[in-house]
């Protein structure tokens, strides 16, 4: 029974290189039109799925479909649903960007009386129309070849778009137009980038999945991840006054907020403090009001850290290695497993 | 069919841009013209049973141990080296498409060199004038058969080229490894079968059947047999399917 809701399911993916795993029993479920951040260190195995996704490799088991139809019993089906922009972006070097577009229109079996209007439409949305339409791609900067990529994956309209570290590389100016290029997508197609860039991921994605030693270690909203991996909530102070008579007022707010990074003298006896508490209640306004009833403190400044993804990522791998330590070579022991079974006959 | 066409002329424009064909194309003619002025030199010495363009024909080798390398080490080892060919897989585009595309552009070429050598015969015949000399010249059946034996037995030495271009990702590797499959091919067969001795012998009935200076024998003489053809036509479907395989599985 097929599901028509996911426009990505993948079901205990299993691959290994030799005797090296990549990845190992990953399942995961991309809706229509959400964009999706995959997330790991490096040789996490975020590529290996991106290639089984494309049809580019199979794995040893486990099942993956597109659209409803699988990947491993479809392969020519699924490459007319997908784009895919390969890491490190390959692109001929000898050929014109329009002609390039053209090129692979043609492969995507774009019909010959929309081909016209669907490369100009690409041009325009990737901003390609004005510099860089007949320049020849090995004279294009870093920049502008990511964008042709990007418009390769985007030019047969495909349900999926895979996209490996689209803007790796990339300066600023030009990641903030890749990341609208990506929001436009929003809604149309499903879109599934790999990113090392955190910060990327949590501005254009809906949900992340994190991946660690060809494990998925979480997936879910960054708010949902956020109050699963990140139990404490963070104040930093910048004041003045005797700490001795803080601890006693803290206590007052909520019995387990407490100071949990050294002091720091500044200047000016102002020093820095770092408060810390379980609850994810917003305490901000209690500590000021209370603070400013006693005058031998002096608050100057008071925030309340909101973890980002970066600090979800190192909570969700780390706790992947702790709890996974006999796979943190990324070897599984198939020979000796299989030498324990043969003992165990004999 | 459409891919395949589309992949075609992309291969065909990609090879008529690059530099590296129109080199490979004078240092063609040049050698093939060299060895041409060689054998009509040998001709106004000394007589000969035979027509200048059988032993014209006799050294196809030469030629081909150069430009089928040069020609065909590009193609696979290239685009899996700059990673074209995994997004080039992410197409509807069939492995079995793309290593045909490049084959025959490759071969096309390959056949457009051996043509343009028509144009020694033409231009010699054409200066001296004499109408002997137009009958030993541009004997029709041996220039006929000796292009003939050039077209067919370049599909095997083409394949050969693409088997090699896509077993590795090294331009040079896979141009080495094309040289050598060729050299045993084309000179190593007819080196053991003149070497049979003992247990050899009985390789030589195998021996005779791969030997292409064999096929060639009949092909200068004018005779078509359709068994060279079918020898040709099966190796060069072998190595390619094998290619295929290896495109399919080396993404």
């Amino acid at each position: 029974m097929l599901n028509q809701e996911h426009s990505i399911e993948v079901t205990n993916l299993t691959k290994y290189y030799g005797p090296v795993m990549a990845i190992h029993e990953v399942s995961f479920n991309v809706e229509k039109g959400e964009i999706v951040g995959f997330l790991g260190p490096n040789g996490a195995g975020k590529s290996t799925t991106m290639r089984i996704l494309c049809g580019l490799i199979t794995a040893k088991s486990g099942s993956a479909k597109i659209c409803g139809i699988s990947i491993a019993s479809n392969p020519d089906e699924i490459k007319r649903r997908i784009g895919y922009m390969a890491e490190n972006n390959p692109l001929p070097e000898d050929m014109r960007v329009v002609e390039y577009l053209y090129y692979r229109g043609r492969l995507k079996e774009i019909p010959r009386k929309q081909l016209k209007d669907r490369v100009e439409e690409t041009l325009e949305l990737c901003d390609l129309n004005r510099t860089a339409r007949r320049k020849v791609i090995a004279t294009l900067s870093k920049g502008y070849r990511q964008r042709v990529g990007i418009a390769d994956a985007i030019l047969s309209e495909p349900e999926v778009i895979i996209m490996d570290e689209p803007t790796i590389g990339l300066d600023p100016h030009q990641v903030l137009m890749i990341r609208d290029l990506i929001k436009n997508l929003r809604g149309k197609m499903t879109v599934i980038i790999s990113s090392h860039i955190l910060s990327e991921v949590e501005l254009c994605c809906d949900r992340v999945i994190i991946i660690n030693q060809g494990h998925i270690v979480a997936c879910g909203t960054s708010e949902s991840l956020r109050n699963e991996f990140i139990n404490t909530t963070t104040y930093t102070l910048n004041m003045k006054g005797n700490t001795s008579a803080l601890d006693s007022l803290l206590r007052e707010i909520d019995p387990d907020l407490e100071i949990s990074s050294s002091l720091s003298v500044v200047n000016d006896d102002y020093y820095d403090l770092e408060l810390t508490t379980p609850h994810t209640r917003n305490l901000s306004e209690e500590i000021l009001t209370r603070l400013y009833e006693h005058p031998q403190f002096r608050l100057r400044e008071l925030r309340r850290k909101v973890p980002n993804l970066e600090d979800i990522f190192l909570a969700a791998t780390r706790r992947s290695w702790d709890e996974d330590i006999p796979l943190s070579n990324n070897k599984v022991d198939r020979g000796k497993k299989n030498n324990q079974e043969t003992a165990t006959v004999e | 069919m459409n891919h395949f066409t589309c992949l075609l002329k992309h291969e065909l424009r990609a090879l008529f841009i690059a530099p590296s064909t129109y080199v490979t194309g004078v240092i063609f003619l040049l050698l093939m013209e060299f060895i041409y002025i060689l054998i009509l030199a040998d001709f106004t010495l000394q007589p000969h049973d035979n027509l200048p363009s059988e032993y014209f024909f006799q050294l196809y080798w030469i030629p081909v141990f150069f430009i089928v390398p040069l020609l065909t080490m590009k193609s696979i080892a290239e685009e899996r080296r700059m990673g074209t060919l995994e997004t080039l897989m992410t197409t509807p585009v069939t492995a079995t498409e793309i290593i045909f595309s490049k084959f025959l552009a490759a071969y096309l070429f390959y056949c457009l060199l051996w043509i343009l050598t028509l144009g020694f015969p033409l231009l010699v015949n054409l200066t001296i004038g004499s109408s002997a000399m137009t009958v030993r010249l541009l004997d029709p059946a041996t220039l006929l058969g000796g292009y003939i034996f050039v077209a067919i037995s370049g599909l095997l030495f083409i394949s050969v080229g693409i088997f090699s271009s896509s077993l590795t990702r090294s331009q040079l590797v896979a141009g080495m490894l094309c040289f050598s499959i060729l050299f045993i091919i084309i000179l190593g067969v007819p080196a053991v079968k003149t070497q049979s001795i003992g247990w050899f012998e009985w390789l030589e009935g195998a021996l005779e059947y791969f030997n292409n200076f064999k096929h060639l024998e009949d092909f200068s003489r004018g005779v078509i047999d359709t068994r060279h053809i079918v020898f040709y036509f099966s190796y060069t479907t072998l190595v390619l399917g094998i290619s295929v395989l290896i495109t399919e599985s080396k993404v």
